[in-house]
């Protein structure tokens, strides 16, 4: 939701304008860019239907207007037609993120028919062999089937492709897939480091130059389309000296429910371990939402430490993303180590150079570590990687 | 979303597919929500996005708001928004 120009043009005025469901983390595919926990695999206890619905409920009393599907792939619940039924009727607009993967033209008459307003469906590349290599499965050609019943159905669609360097060279051909698929939109979404993403961090970071070929591709495309098709350009964070206004501030108008009711400021806000998020099993979301001391921890800016604190961006970038302080510097008080003002801005300038060197040394071919049920893992430790 | 060429006096317009327009109450007021995005909307522009029901060419809502509005001149104002609207994608012109 970092995306440029796909953003909530509202001050929230403290409502959660955007609740995203994760209905699950399962999912048939093994993207190993995935922003699910890489112990996905512990959360077995999902929410029920009814359980949803009343979270659905209490978002709607909180004043959100956006619902995300999300997951995981969402489609793996088969009771997904039900609670899209539901959100329309409470008066969100419903946006289905999903991989397209356990979806077929009757479930998705079904979900039209439910009230399900857009589809955001991702696809990896625009070549068979390189699309299914990067998710570990056979699922381009499904993907393209699907993409040409949702536009059949006449639904409105995001074509949402992660950008990385075994993709980011075929900007265009993506772009013309866009066309021919007839989206309304396309989100070319820079890879941000976080989870699977994080662990396999030197092999999927496309260089500067690429990114910069990648850019002018999607200018000239622009110019070319008008307003046929918009593109989006999730800006690569670690390229650009400038940290992302992440979230648009913590707790400020995101709300996540992980699988297992636990709500979140983010998707990624459980990699910051001692914050005590509470499940909506145990309290109401109000509650959660206005009250709760991990949603309050980074609220305004009396949390922030130097040079953020009087940084006149304060109130345009809100310090950056917590998570990635959090990861990259071992604590999530600390300024985003994107934003070049940052003192541990170091540390990105140390990962940009050890990704020019897995291409280097040809370490490019070392397998990516796809996203798996596993137990053992490459120790992360903050600022450390694998 | 189709290739934009001018809107004419003539032309009868719409809220595009993929946008939804109601009124808000949390927010009191009127919003236009499209895939990932809500636009809040003052309470002029609501007034001329109410008309766009594809039944009422440009003309025909100008001469509407004048009429509901006496002795306002708004026809530059609101042929300027409804050409922004439909430079954005938030409203098309009816086939």
């Amino acid at each position: 939701m970092t995306t440029d120009g796909s953003a909530l043009r509202l001050d929230g005025q403290g409502r959660p304008l955007w609740l995203l469901l994760e209905l699950t983390y399962r999912c048939p595919l093994k993207c190993p860019w995935c922003n699910n926990p890489l112990d996905f695999a512990r959360y077995h206890n999902e929410l029920t239907t009814e359980e949803w619905k009343r979270v659905l409920r209490e978002g709607r009393a909180l004043g959100a207007l956006q619902l995300g599907f999300s997951g995981g792939e969402p489609a793996l619940r088969d009771d997904l037609e039900e609670l899209v039924a539901a959100a329309h009727g409470l008066g969100y607009y419903t946006n289905l993120i999903t991989s397209g993967v356990g979806l077929n033209r009757a479930r998705l008459a079904a979900l039209k028919e439910a009230g399900l307003d857009h589809i955001q469906l991702s696809i990896q590349s625009s070549d068979a062999a390189v699309n299914d290599a990067l998710v570990g499965a056979t699922a381009y050609r499904l993907k393209r089937e699907i993409a040409r019943e949702m536009k059949a159905l006449g639904f409105p669609m995001v074509l949402n492709v992660p950008v990385c360097r075994q993709n980011i060279e075929q900007v265009d051909a993506i772009l013309q897939m866009g066309e021919e698929i007839g989206v309304e939109y396309v989100e070319l979404a820079n890879i941000q480091y976080y989870n699977w993403a994080l662990l396999n961090r030197a092999q999927l970071m496309p260089s500067r130059e690429q990114i910069q070929r990648a850019e002018a591709a999607v200018r000239a495309a622009r110019a070319r389309l008008g307003n046929r098709m918009k593109i989006f350009f999730v800006i690569p964070d670690y390229y650009e000296g400038r940290p992302k206004a992440c979230m648009n501030g913590w707790g400020a108008i995101h709300l996540t429910i992980a699988p297992d009711g636990v709500a979140l400021p983010c998707q990624e806000a459980r990699s910051i371990p001692g914050l005590d998020f509470v499940s909506v099993r145990e309290r109401s979301l109000e509650w959660i939402w206005k009250e709760s001391p991990a949603f309050n921890l980074f609220r305004g800016d009396a949390w922030m430490k130097e040079p953020c604190r009087t940084c006149p961006e304060k109130e345009r970038d809100f310090g950056g993303c917590r998570c990635q302080a959090f990861l990259l510097t071992g604590d999530a008080s600390n300024p985003d180590p994107a934003c070049a003002r940052s003192p541990h801005h170091g540390l990105i300038g140390q990962a940009i150079a050890a990704a020019e060197g897995v291409l280097r040394t040809g370490e490019a071919d070392r397998p990516l570590v796809q996203r798996q049920a596993r137990t053992v893992w490459p120790k992360m430790d903050s600022g450390a990687m694998p | 979303m189709t290739a934009h060429s001018k809107l004419q006096a003539s032309d009868c317009v719409e809220i595009a597919p993929a946008f939804r327009f109601r009124w808000e109450e949390s927010q009191g007021a009127h919003v236009l929500l499209y895939p990932e995005g809500v636009v809040k909307l003052n309470e002029s522009a609501a007034e001329i996005l109410k008309r766009c029901t594809g039944e009422r060419s440009v003309t025909q809502i100008i001469a509407d708001l004048e009429r509901q509005f006496p002795g306002v001149d708004l026809a530059a104002s609101v042929h300027r928004f409804l050409e922004v609207s439909h430079d954005n994608g938030w409203i098309r012109v009816k086939a």
